[in-house]
């Protein structure tokens, strides 16, 4: 079947989803997904922000659909053409559904374990405006305690049900779920139990945003001071393939590999996430590569490498002055030669 | 003296029992139907009919009949829809309370016309008695031989079921009602694929509203072209209209579609005028979610023709200056009436009753009330009237499920017709700091302060 988004065109296989052929494709005209998850049947089409513009229905029917479609879950027909960035529509309703998605989010993105690696972040940098229009309190959730290993943050939550999915399909047991109803509906145990499974970590991996963020790296570090390294191990429950954010030569957090969607490539189970931290566990394999425009990518391979020893509770930055200078901390002043470096640059 | 084919026999004493139904010609289409139609002649009587699906929509009852899946012999199953929760709709309730053996006999002549052997009528949780009448009926059905195996001795097996669910108003929604009937979270399912091919227990599924329903035993009594013959153009039938507010005589009225507005609202049969004569001043023709009118659209369109009670006259002008049928709940407004309180009271509706499954309704329904909210308390902002504007353009037709349109459809009809009275509310909060501030002071004689002065 042929399907032409923005004016790319491309075979797929019946079945396929729009978004899935523009995935295919690549670049500027793949929709954002909030909720949509190539790996979780059933997943897509809640949080409508990759809706698209069909401007031909198919060869057969070339009426045009008159509403904007959820790409995730609206399949191709053979001969569609679909308008994504390139509609004004489009943009609009993205545009609107950022703002939608904002109005109740805490915003505390400087103390949130997921910036930088946040999807709502990477769509509002896109997509949103730079000014607010509601003024009203934001709704607020008690703080529910749901195990050692998972924080729940549910202020942050977009309900994207991808968790509840996860744990639906990965797990045999799902102890949590969506209550209630509207703008107060929540991810919550029913009644008040931790979620222990044993591939319960993945929900961690799979949530967009920082609503469900990995207990023993809470307040640890920001995702862009670490280095990640693919590793792995032999594992009985997984595949034992992970990413490791390593602070030095200390294992701060353990993750699945995410490809470019930030998708996960293979759950893996608990035990390497949570229990693994000693590098001597792993098989490191060497650093793993993100995208250009990344904010991990700040702290990028591209200059030498040299072995630096660090405490990390004793000196957070010592020995990575780039860092320092970066962050310009005003307990350790730099240097006059290195202050015009950090206003002009040292090219 | 309109004709009456659903409230027929409603006043007749001891109608809800089996015996005075059947005595009134009750199940007398399901006899015609088992044994001198096919099933597929049923389905094309109904489709002659004309008959409208009365939930709400009016998409043609025959037509979508045709749509179910009969070919992959996978088994069928009908759904009644009875969780009528819209604001200002309450017809359903009145049939199936009064004449609960309609329904049955619809639902079995119906279930016979699709080819179901498992039927349900999913009702709302707040209406548990009429459940328990529902139940009743179905018992005494079962007695009598109507509902059970082998039925009238044809081989065909039909069992229905009452179910009562927990009262949300989303599962008025047909997939938000299957996933309910499903005994799962009552969230909209992503269309497609359809209930006529994957619906309950991914089984083909017909949901049809109650009133829809109860049209059946008629038409297949009389035939589909005598249905036909009632109301004006592709408005064919009788329909329930739930009348409430500022009118003298409110309830429920079966009114031949194609009867005016004018006659309806003023007519000593039907709703007799303004209650204490005070005058009109906006209309709800369908429930909460249809746009609102203001007086001058009520009677005639912008086009000058009469405002007819059908699907099309309602609607002439679209969203400028028309509203819909909708269900039938027919809300009338007299001057002392505050339209954004009425405005926000609707959206504090829908606010509770969005299920949050999808991101524009979940907060825009909540952004909506609490800005109207603001406004009505007096705390509003010039600024807010094209808020609200673009939050509800925002909402409409993004959504999964049709709760999204209803929800901006009455906040963008307020502001398009009475916007001077949210001008009004947000210059001068001092005048409408009671609930009540139009009771003495309507706003007739307060709009000079907020129409534009041309020297």
């Amino acid at each position: 079947m042929k399907v032409t988004i923005d004016g790319q065109s491309i075979e797929v296989e019946p079945g396929t989803t729009i978004l899935q052929a523009a995935r295919m494709i690549g670049g500027e005209s793949v929709p954002p997904a909030m909720c949509y998850y190539s790996k979780l049947k059933g997943s897509g089409g809640k949080c409508r922000c990759c809706l698209v513009e069909v401007t031909k229905g198919s060869d057969a029917d070339t009426r045009p659909m008159p509403k904007l479609m959820a790409s995730c879950v609206t399949g191709v027909m053979d001969g569609m053409e679909v308008k994504s960035i390139t509609s004004e529509r489009v943009l609009d309703a993205r545009k609107s559904v950022t703002e939608f998605l904002l109005i109740n989010h805490p915003l505390d993105c400087p103390v949130c374990d997921q910036a930088g690696e946040c999807d709502l972040q990477n769509l509002s940098f896109k997509h949103g405006s730079a000014n607010t229009r509601y003024i009203e309190d934001r709704r607020t959730f008690e703080p529910e305690n749901i195990g050692d290993n998972i924080q729940l943050h549910m202020n942050r939550c977009i309900l994207c049900y991808r968790c509840v999915m996860t744990a639906d399909q990965l797990t045999d047991n799902r102890v949590h779920g969506v209550l209630n109803r509207g703008d107060h509906a929540q991810i919550s145990t029913y009644i008040s139990k931790a979620i222990d499974n044993e591939f319960s970590g993945n929900m961690i991996d799979v949530c967009p945003v920082g609503a469900l963020t990995d207990k023993t790296f809470r307040f640890k570090s920001r995702v862009w001071f670490n280095k990640p390294y693919n590793a792995h191990r032999d594992c009985d429950k997984c595949c034992g393939k992970t990413t490791l954010w390593m602070f030095g030569d200390e294992i701060q957090r353990v993750t699945a590999r995410k490809d470019e969607y930030h998708e996960v490539e293979e759950f893996i189970c608990n035990e390497c996430r949570f229990e693994h931290k000693d590098p001597a566990d792993w098989v490191i394999e060497g650093p793993r590569k993100f995208e250009k425009n990344s904010v991990i990518n700040q702290n990028n391979y591209t200059r030498d490498m040299k072995p630096v020893k660090i405490e990390t509770e004793k000196n957070i930055l010592l020995g990575r002055d780039e860092d320092r200078k970066k962050i310009s901390m005003s307990e350790v002043p730099l240097k006059g030669q290195e202050k015009k470096e950090f206003k002009e640059g040292n090219v | 003296m309109g004709r009456k084919i659903l409230l027929e026999h409603a006043n007749v004493p001891g109608i809800k029992s089996y015996e005075v139904y059947r005595k009134m010609g009750g199940y007398a289409s399901v006899e015609k139907a088992l044994k001198s139609m096919t099933p597929d002649e049923v389905v094309e009587q109904v489709k002659t009919s004309g008959l409208r699906g009365r939930g709400g929509a009016g998409f043609p009852t025959g037509l979508k009949w045709s749509f179910i899946d009969k070919k992959s012999g996978n088994p069928r199953h009908l759904v009644c829809n009875a969780d009528e929760s819209e604001p200002g709709t309450f017809k359903d309730r009145y049939l199936m309370e009064y004449i609960p053996h309609l329904l049955i006999e619809g639902m079995i002549t119906s279930s016979y016309a699709l080819g179901c052997n498992l039927s349900y009528i999913y009702i709302r949780g707040e209406y548990m008695w009429v459940f328990r009448i529902l139940e009743q009926a179905i018992k005494e059905a079962y007695a009598n031989g109507w509902l059970g195996k082998n039925i009238m001795g044809t081989g065909w097996d039909l069992d229905l079921y009452v179910h009562c669910g927990a009262g949300a108003y989303i599962c008025g929604e047909e997939t938000a009602l299957i996933e309910s009937l499903e005994g799962k979270r009552g969230n909209p399912r992503i269309k497609p694929p359809f209930p006529a091919v994957k619906g309950l227990w991914q089984e083909p599924t017909v949901v049809n509203n109650v009133e829809s329903i109860a049209a059946v035993p008629w038409i297949v009594n009389n035939g589909g072209e005598e249905y036909a013959k009632i109301g004006i153009g592709r408005s064919t039938g009788t329909k329930l209209i739930s009348a409430s507010g500022h009118c003298k005589n409110p309830g429920v009225y079966e009114i031949e579609l194609g009867l005016s507005v004018d006659e309806f609202m003023n007519s000593d049969e039907y709703l007799g005028g303004m209650m204490d004569d005070r005058p009109l001043k906006a209309l709800v023709p369908g429930g909460s979610s249809v746009p609102i009118l203001p007086a001058n659209l009520i009677f005639k369109t912008t086009e000058g023709n009469d405002r007819l009670m059908t699907y099309e006259s309602l609607s002439e002008g679209g969203f400028e200056s028309g509203s819909m049928l909708g269900s039938g709940g027919f809300i009338v407004y007299n001057d002392t009436s505050c339209i954004v309180r009425n405005t926000w009271n609707f959206s504090r509706f829908y606010h509770h009753e969005s299920c949050g499954q999808c991101s524009p309704c979940r907060e825009g329904t909540g952004w909506l009330e609490k800005v109207l909210h603001r406004i009505e308390t007096g705390e509003g902002r010039e600024e807010d009237i094209e808020l609200l504007w673009d939050i509800q353009r925002k909402i409409e037709g993004n959504t999964i499920c049709p709760l999204g349109d209803a929800a901006a459809w009455p906040v963008a009809a307020a502001i398009r017709h009475f916007r001077e009275e949210f001008e009004y509310h947000v210059r001068f909060p001092e005048k409408i700091k009671n609930r009540d501030h139009y009771v003495n002071e309507p706003f007739e004689k307060v709009r000079h302060l907020v129409t534009k002065q041309t020297v």
